[in-house]
């Protein structure tokens, strides 16, 4: 059976959508919430030690 | 002024130097340009019967130094930086690095010299002819390699979320660069591109809008994500926002090329899916907005003292008005007013020197400090005046094209009772003097303001120099 250009167009932009809510679920999940909080405020660390190198030197 | 020490001697910070410096110079003359050309169509004697002074010859001038020099070279500067720091980790090679920016450099020059000249393939926004676009593709193969592969060496667990969105730009724009032009070379200095009729106006947009998409917006909120909160001193309002707008951002954008096509002969359908595409595109586009206008949130008191964060947030104003505006023009019947008007002009100034432009000063003056070894600029006095010049400047522009768009828009589809059109060409064109008036002067102010930078840089990168320990980390 071959599946024509329309169908295949429908599906395909399906699976974009059904991948798409994944990761929507994935980012937004409870287990990794800690996780991104300490990713986003890592950013912040290197002025912590810059101050600290400073006051050494 | 704090001359706290905070150098790091383990991060190249020489190439980030040396773009974040030739920012400011090309940001210069890339708005200079812009000035003399709007100046050129108040006065046209401005062109001084020069073929290479002449507005079809500086227009291209004016895109690319403003989009490759200015803006590409502010997206080098602070890649190079933010990977280092988030990475915590040195860039892979020093060497390539040192290539990426004096062959960025030679392709600037070479563009500086040939569109004068005249000498162009015709495409918007990828007007260089083919030996540059091999250089282009050299510098960006290597530009790919020194950000993904530090990425690869990376000292953290985690890619932070700005690397994310700067490794977008950086192999999108490849994709886009080598499609786009795809060309077959007559001689050294001309070539006729691999595609034509509609399809070659389809590739050429499907470029032209991924250069505004990826370009313009993923690279520039590459750097949002890093200088908001670095500036702010707060983590960014929604980590978890910034990984689904990152997502649905990249998805999107490449769909939305055909809105520059509407009532062509691109297929109709093809218009229609670009249209529908662009107005989904404003919601990834305030997602974006609000998790960096909301990462001030419990701190909005620092807006009033710092003028660097004040840069840093306006940008992201522009920036969710014009991605308002866009989605809007991109709707067929919309467009049929705006099309071709001076309307379109406002919109890209309102997202050129309203979002990029203004994200881009804001980082480099977070930046540029950090580089030498200090903590601030040295006068920020001065870039308060900055921000009020420019401000004044890209709100003076993008009122006057408004209005002489619509009004535009509005005589060219006036017609008598018997059919015929109400105004010729040459009236709609007469009535469009003032505000080109305008315009000119809010371009004065925006180069008054680039002025003022270049002197504040300078007294930063001098009184660095003055002091001994910064001194010993600058070698």
């Amino acid at each position: 059976m071959t599946m024509d250009y329309g169908t295949y167009r429908g599906i395909y932009t399906l699976i974009l959508l059904v991948l798409f809510l994944l990761i929507v679920y994935w980012a937004y999940g409870k287990k990794r919430k800690n996780k991104f909080d300490d990713i986003a405020s890592s950013i912040l660390e290197d002025d912590v030690e810059d101050k600290k190198n400073s006051k050494e030197s | 002024m704090t001359t706290t020490n905070i150098a790091h001697p383990e991060y190249n910070y020489k190439v980030v130097k040396q773009f974040a410096l030739t920012t400011v110079l090309w940001g210069i003359v890339g708005m200079t340009v812009g000035v003399l050309i709007a100046a050129q169509l108040i006065w046209p004697a401005l062109n001084f019967d020069t073929p290479w002074l002449t507005f079809s010859r500086l227009r291209p001038l004016h895109t690319n130094a403003v989009i490759f020099a200015f803006g590409t070279s502010a997206l080098f500067a602070t890649s190079y930086y933010v990977v280092q720091r988030t990475c915590k980790v040195r860039i892979i090679s020093d060497k390539v690095a040192a290539f990426t920016f004096w062959g960025w450099q030679a392709v600037i020059i070479s563009a500086v010299i040939t569109l004068p000249l005249g000498i162009t393939t015709s495409k918007e926004y990828a007007e260089l002819e083919w030996p540059i676009d091999i250089l282009i593709t050299c510098v960006w193969l290597a530009y790919a390699y020194v950000f993904l592969g530090t990425l690869a060496i990376r000292k953290t667990s985690h890619i932070y979320v700005a690397n994310w969105f700067y490794a977008g730009f950086i192999i999108t724009v490849a994709v886009l660069h080598l499609v786009n032009s795809a060309a077959i070379p007559v001689h050294l200095f001309k070539s006729y591109s691999m595609y034509s009729g509609a399809v070659d106006a389809m590739v050429q947009w499907w470029y032209g809008h991924n250069a505004v998409g990826f370009l313009l917006t993923a690279g520039f909120l590459g750097m949002m994500y890093y200088f908001v909160p670095k500036q702010a001193e707060r983590p960014v309002y929604s980590y978890r926002l910034s990984v689904v707008h990152f997502w649905a951002l990249i998805s999107l954008y490449i769909w939305a090329g055909p809105h520059h096509l509407h009532y062509t002969a691109l297929p109709d359908w093809t218009q229609s899916l670009g249209m529908v595409m662009s107005v989904i595109l404003f919601i990834p586009s305030w997602g974006g907005m609000i998790n960096g206008i909301m990462t001030l949130s419990g701190a909005w008191h620092k807006l009033k003292t710092d003028p660097v964060l004040r840069f840093l947030i306006v940008s992201l104003s522009f920036y969710g008005m014009s991605t308002f505006e866009g989605p809007m023009m991109a709707i067929k019947s919309v467009n049929a007013l705006s099309h071709y008007t001076d309307w379109t002009i406002g919109h890209v100034h309102s997202g050129a020197l309203g979002w990029v432009a203004m994200i881009s000063i804001g980082a480099l003056y977070h930046l540029i400090p950090r580089l030498y070894g200090l903590t601030q600029m040295i006068d920020l006095k001065l870039v308060n005046v900055h921000f009020w010049l420019h401000t004044v400047g890209v709100v003076l522009y993008i009122v006057a094209m408004w209005i002489s768009g619509v009004m535009q828009g509005l005589m060219w589809r006036a017609v008598n009772s018997d059919g015929t059109l109400t105004y010729s060409f040459v009236q709609s064109l007469e009535a469009s003097y003032p505000f080109y008036f305008v315009r000119f002067l809010g371009g004065l102010f925006v180069v008054a303001g680039m002025l003022v930078m270049a002197y504040n840089v300078i007294k930063t990168v001098r009184s660095s120099s003055k002091q001994p320990v910064a001194e010993a980390q600058a070698v």
